[in-house]
């Protein structure tokens, strides 16, 4: 009952917080465009805000709602209908959480990394210690398994919004794991968190020894709470769940630990555990997207995002007649491994209903899948049950209606 | 000139053989102390290793499931309520997919079970219950809970007993029904073949 009152108490400084944005969100009605009251100029020298007419804003998802009846908060959609670039701002970065564990406090003065397990010299790092050693700054997605798009979606940020992309600056993992000795019969670390539940993943030592990073930066600042401060690992291209916030320890183990985080992977189907840790390629036209209005007629830049998890993007193609014909995208940024990429296409809408597509390709040759090439894979039929096995990558169709409205293809 | 390159090789050789296990370069970070790893240790492998001693039974978890405040947000039957579904009811179909964001809520399915290890949940309980008073809990209080969550599933027997010997040993419905992620290697496709 104790457990009841806290988090009653929780909850209500919460929704206190909550009823303020509300507040906000009446005025801005009432006042039509115009935006949340400007602040005084030396919080702006001191630091930066965006245009109080520039309003894009993260929302919940819709099936998991946050706050829950618990006060708790689990997942978080970034606005991609709004993105330009590669970067997505920390502010608008997409948020999921060990059992809405939101923002532990965390004084990075007492927190600490271990490393130990299978280990020569297990060791016990402060946050200078770490910022102490060579680093890397690298530009890298993450996405969330949960990141489905569903026909009851109406946006891109509610079919697409759980992946971001940000420049991470941190030690490699590979450095630290060599710096404690990993002993030889080692094949797996966990990697664990330090908020209250203490999430942790059981991840390949391969992948740990390979492009791992563990960060206490982010876009050039210190990381956000919501992203894991003071430090976080960074497990390029795969799913969320691994990337453990508030990074407290890593053992070095000899198996798989079947964590509360890994058993959501477990599958019976071989194939289908082989889809657990890194997501597929993938792409998402941002505009014209879902909820949008075209003007009418004319030259339209199409624009969106492609990623994979298994290195580059390759290329992107683009379909304006609902897939009958495909014709390639430009990049419109660099390509980096397992980041966003920017494609653009030339488009001269004619006034017809039409449906829009893209697909991509990534370094090692994968392309991305229709929903029916998925299902044909897995000898299932295509219907509104099928669900794209591993993290969902198939390909997003936005219908564009005769009175230039844009709405999700999938419903 | 031959012999040279014949060395230089073989010390490459030895050099990539120890390649994991080098002595350290940079000097920082210190030793914990044996009670310090002890204390953060929480993992649990499927094996029972980090295990703590201590026991528990179905019986007593039941008192505990209602003083801990676990019936407040599971159910008293172990599900109806907010939070997952601890005891599978028999009574509904489920509703949930093989994932789902929102875990099952009233429902036949009771996630804690799918875990082909017993350890999942006796680590879970310790690492994450009660809600808001994580990490409370003693380790017989985590025996006792795991016993009644796994007896009330039909996994146990009533009066069986669990600890760091008998935990690991229990055989769960799953146990014979997972696949392991396949080994990961830079440059490999997820699942080759797959568009």
């Amino acid at each position: 009952m104790d457990a009841k009152r806290g988090n009653r108490r929780r909850f209500l400084t919460r929704g206190a917080a909550l009823a303020g944005l509300a507040a906000g969100g009446v005025r801005l009605a009432k006042g039509q465009t115009q935006g949340t009251p400007p602040k005084k100029i030396d919080e702006l020298i001191a630091y930066g805000e965006r245009s109080r007419f520039v309003t894009s804003i993260r929302v919940p998802v819709a099936e998991r709602h946050s706050p829950d009846e618990f006060g708790l908060t689990f997942h978080v959609l970034t606005p991609l209908q709004d993105s330009s670039g590669i970067i997505t701002p920390s502010s608008l970065f997409y948020t999921a959480t060990h059992r809405g564990a939101l923002v532990p406090d965390i004084d990075p003065r007492e927190h600490r990394l271990m490393i130990h397990g299978m280990v020569d010299r297990p060791l016990i790092f402060t946050m200078e210690e770490l910022k102490r050693l060579p680093y890397v700054s690298r530009i890298h997605f993450i996405e969330c398994l949960g990141n489905r798009a569903r026909p009851t979606h109406k946006t891109v940020q509610e079919t697409h919004g759980l992946t971001s992309c940000a420049e991470w600056t941190g030690v490699p993992l590979s450095l630290l794991l060599k710096e404690a000795g990993v002993q030889n019969a080692a094949s797996w670390i966990v990697a664990e968190g330090a908020e209250e539940v203490k999430g942790d993943s059981s991840i390949p030592l391969a992948k740990a020894m390979d492009d791992c990073i563990v960060c206490y930066a982010m876009n050039g600042e210190p990381l956000r709470p919501q992203q894991g401060f003071p430090l976080r690992l960074m497990v390029p291209g795969f799913e969320g769940i691994y990337q453990i916030k508030y990074l407290r320890r890593i053992k070095v183990v000899d198996r798989y630990y079947m964590t509360y985080d890994d058993y959501g992977h477990i599958n019976p189907d071989a194939k289908v555990a082989a889809l657990t840790h890194m997501i597929g390629p993938k792409s998402v036209i941002t505009f014209p997207s879902g909820g949008q209005q075209l003007a009418g007629p004319g030259f339209y830049e199409i624009s969106g995002l492609a990623w994979s998890g298994s290195g580059a993007i390759r290329g992107v193609e683009i379909s304006t007649d609902g897939g009958r014909s495909w014709k390639n995208a430009e990049l419109r940024s660099p390509a980096l491994p397992m980041a966003h990429t920017r494609f653009g296409y030339h488009w001269n809408w004619d006034g017809k209903e039409c449906v829009l597509m893209s697909r991509c390709t990534d370094e090692l040759g994968t392309v991305q899948p229709t929903r029916a090439e998925a299902a044909k894979y897995w000898n299932k039929p295509l219907d509104e049950n099928f669900r794209v096995q591993g993290a969902d990558n198939s390909v997003q169709p936005w219908k564009i209606t005769s009175e230039g409205s844009v709405q999700n293809g999938l419903a | 000139m031959a012999s040279l390159k014949f060395l230089v090789l073989a010390a490459l050789l030895v050099i990539c053989d120890a390649a994991w296990a080098q002595s350290p370069t940079y000097h920082l970070g210190r030793t914990p102390t044996p009670e310090e790893i002890r204390a953060w240790d929480i993992a649990i492998s499927p094996a029972g290793t980090e295990l703590p001693e201590g026991h528990g039974t179905a019986k007593e978890g039941e008192a505990l499931y209602r003083s801990k405040g676990c019936a407040g947000c599971h159910g008293a039957a172990g599900s109806g309520a907010h939070a997952p579904t601890l005891i599978a009811r028999k009574d509904v179909q489920s509703k949930a997919a093989a994932f789902c964001l929102a875990p099952c809520v009233n429902d036949s399915n009771a996630m804690a079970i799918h875990s082909p290890f017993a350890t999942t949940i006796w680590d879970y309980i310790n690492r994450g219950m009660p809600l808001g008073k994580e990490g409370s809990l003693s380790p017989n209080e985590v025996y006792a809970l795991t016993a009644f969550i796994l007896y009330k599933n039909n996994v146990i027997k009533e009066d069986e007993v669990m600890n760091k010997q008998n935990l690991p040993k229990v055989k769960m419905p799953n146990y014979d029904g997972f696949a392991l992620p396949p080994a990961w290697k830079h440059g490999e496709p997820r699942l080759q073949g797959y568009p």
